[in-house]
């Protein structure tokens, strides 16, 4: 007797009962459900809620993987083990175990800790609500490893996820209610309440904080960081491309984050609308600051002007821009539901990010919030979108009737 | 409760819990958010609150039947306006640093919902000693959560409570601080203080089901 007919004997046991949700959750977990839909027409589709997770999921797992070698290839390289990548994507000196073992070390844990207290947190409201568990931490848990600090307190990350899953989620009333991307929530409660883990040029780097004030001191500013201050970014555009450059976990190669968004958009997970809305607006407000440095108005001696001048494809390619507009603005939940409402909501995310950015060094990763404050927009959006159809509507069927 | 009869006693103990003016009724948020990341300034606004809408109360109840209700608003403004300026100026003799602290939001005590909600909805029609109850009863709920939020929001964002360093000195690294602990900055911004509003309206609502409304 396997392990599905085991679980399928402890489910017929439990029910009823208060721990019923859990066994449920690791049986539809594991296996399809023994179950099936008794009465009444119903829509034949293979993607379920955790089909359409776990393929998110899938397209997740190469940036962890790259973001795992980079942890390790930062490391490294700050403290002038290892040569920078000379010969591409595919360097020796940046796949290598040494990388990996450092990598494996500090990502790991994040990611247990997320999924182990995540899970935990929507086990304790299942049982407490005496609904199914809900698949919807699988992603969010995937995502907020991602989007950390490599250095960041284990403790923190804990606080951080109960406060996400419980303010940002299961208050709304639990998967697909919330109004704000819990990951996101997550990070901007991380951002809020331990800056000093969260930003400057200490925590992108393992091992950096420990090292302040020593002798052997590394610093790994991130090429926001850098530009906020007018310096130069100090890498070459193939490098941010690749990402071979010190950031959040995961969200450093925009050439996997581009994998990852084609299979998203293949299996019509992600929206494309928004994808392709967010990169052109995040590309015209680069371009207007480029016209405005370009015009003379703003010069050399002005704090904007590192960032302002920064070419305005070069926006896409460094901090965690694609990473958000890939895993984040798509997010079905917090976006917007009408096409219509998709173009507009992902162009303002585009946009505003660029412009928290620019504007507001304090806060270098201006994604995080104008997606955040996008989410909360959305249903208005939404609103507008539908009345303007209905109006429209009610225009022809006047002219029809008189 | 000898001293009270009891539909005296409620006036007060209402608005302790299930009447509470913050978590119920709603009103007075704008100063639980914006004073209580010290304990000690929740604590000074709460018996502010409590002075005036004790001795409000029982001057509006004096003068209810002698105030034209056209002009009621003005007069009620003018009887608060009066009893913020003594306590303005009375935390200014002799609590400077304090007053400073406060700033503007003890003047603002003027704006405060739950005032006007009383004199209002209590003063103007009951006698003087329930009125007096009344106010002292629905400043004390205001306090309470003020008092619980500035709690939490001190002991988690500075680590201290009414400024004694409770959880160990995060710059020479001892008690909490020595295993790694950090303060939450986010407890020290205003939304925290919405939050934990939110979570003790949650927490009384699910201990109390009768509070929940029904749409």
């Amino acid at each position: 007797m396997g392990l599905k007919q085991n679980l399928h004997k402890l489910k017929e046991k439990y029910k009823g009962t208060k721990m019923a949700p859990a066994f449920n959750a690791i049986h539809t977990f594991l296996y399809l459900p023994n179950e099936t839909t008794h009465s009444g027409g119903h829509v034949r589709a293979a993607d379920d809620l955790k089909r359409t997770m776990n393929t998110v999921i899938m397209a997740l797992v190469p940036c962890l993987i790259f973001g795992m070698f980079n942890a390790g290839y930062q490391y490294h390289l700050a403290l002038g083990d290892i040569q920078a990548v000379s010969s591409g994507f595919f360097s020796s000196e940046f796949w290598n175990w040494d990388n990996l073992v450092i990598g494996l070390w500090k990502v790991l844990p994040l990611v247990i800790v997320s999924y182990g207290v995540g899970l935990a947190v929507e086990f304790i409201f299942a049982m407490i609500k005496g609904h199914e568990v809900e698949e919807g931490y699988l992603v969010t848990g995937m995502l907020v490893p991602l989007i950390v600090p490599i250095d960041i307190p284990l403790w923190m990350l804990t606080i951080a996820v109960i406060f996400g899953v419980v303010i940002g989620k299961e208050v709304f009333g639990g998967t697909g209610m919330n109004i704000l991307n819990p990951a996101l929530t997550i990070r901007a409660f991380l951002f809020f309440a331990y800056p000093t883990w969260m930003s400057g040029d200490k925590v992108w780097v393992h091992g950096a904080v420990e090292r302040v004030g020593q002798p052997d001191a590394i610093s790994g500013e991130t090429i926001l960081g850098s530009l906020a201050q007018s310096n130069p970014a100090g890498y070459d555009w193939l490098d941010m491309f690749y990402g071979f450059i010190p950031g959040s976990v995961g969200e450093t190669s925009t050439l996997l984050i581009l994998l990852g968004a084609l299979f998203l958009i293949y299996s019509k997970i992600g929206s494309w609308r928004i994808m392709v809305s967010a990169v052109v607006g995040a590309l015209i407000m680069g371009f207007i600051f480029n016209s405005v440095v370009d015009a003379g108005i703003i010069t050399e001696t002005s704090k904007f002007y590192g960032l302002m001048s920064t070419e305005f494809w070069q926006h896409l390619i460094i901090g965690g821009l694609a990473f958000g507009i890939v895993y984040m603005a798509t997010d079905p939940v917090t976006a917007s539901q009408t096409n219509k409402g998709k173009w507009i909501y992902g162009f303002l995310i585009g946009f505003i990010s660029v412009l928290i950015r620019v504007f507001n060094p304090a806060y270098p990763e201006g994604v995080m919030l104008a997606i955040l404050l996008m989410n909360v927009f959305a249903p208005t959006i939404d609103h507008y979108v539908i009345q303007g159809n209905i109006k429209k509507r009610m225009k022809r069927l006047k002219v029809k009737t008189a | 409760m000898g001293l009270l009869s009891k539909k005296d006693s409620k006036l007060i103990l209402d608005p302790l819990a299930d009447d509470n003016p913050i978590t119920i009724q709603v009103l007075g948020i704008c100063s639980a958010l914006a004073i209580t990341a010290q304990l000690k300034a929740s604590i000074v606004m709460a018996i502010s609150v409590l002075f005036v809408l004790g001795v409000g109360n029982v001057v509006i109840s004096l003068m209810r039947n002698i105030i034209p209700s056209k002009i009621r608003i003005i007069v009620q403004l003018i009887v608060v306006a009066t009893l913020v300026i003594i306590v303005d100026q009375v935390l200014k003799a002799f609590a400077y640093e304090l007053s400073k602290e406060l700033s503007v939001f003890i003047g603002l005590i003027i704006t405060n919902c739950i005032i006007m909600g009383r004199f209002e909805a209590f003063a103007l029609g009951n006698g003087p000693w329930r009125s007096f109850l009344d106010g002292i009863g629905n400043a004390a709920g205001y306090g309470v959560i003020l008092i619980i939020v500035g709690f939490f929001r001190e002991l988690l964002g500075s680590g201290t409570l009414l400024g004694f360093k409770v959880l160990g000195d995060p710059i020479a690294k001892t008690g909490l601080y020595s295993i790694g602990y950090e303060n939450n900055g986010f407890m020290l911004l205003s939304p925290m203080a919405l939050i934990i509003v939110g979570l003790i309206i949650w927490v009384q609502r699910s201990r109390n089901k009768a509070l929940i409304e029904e749409n």
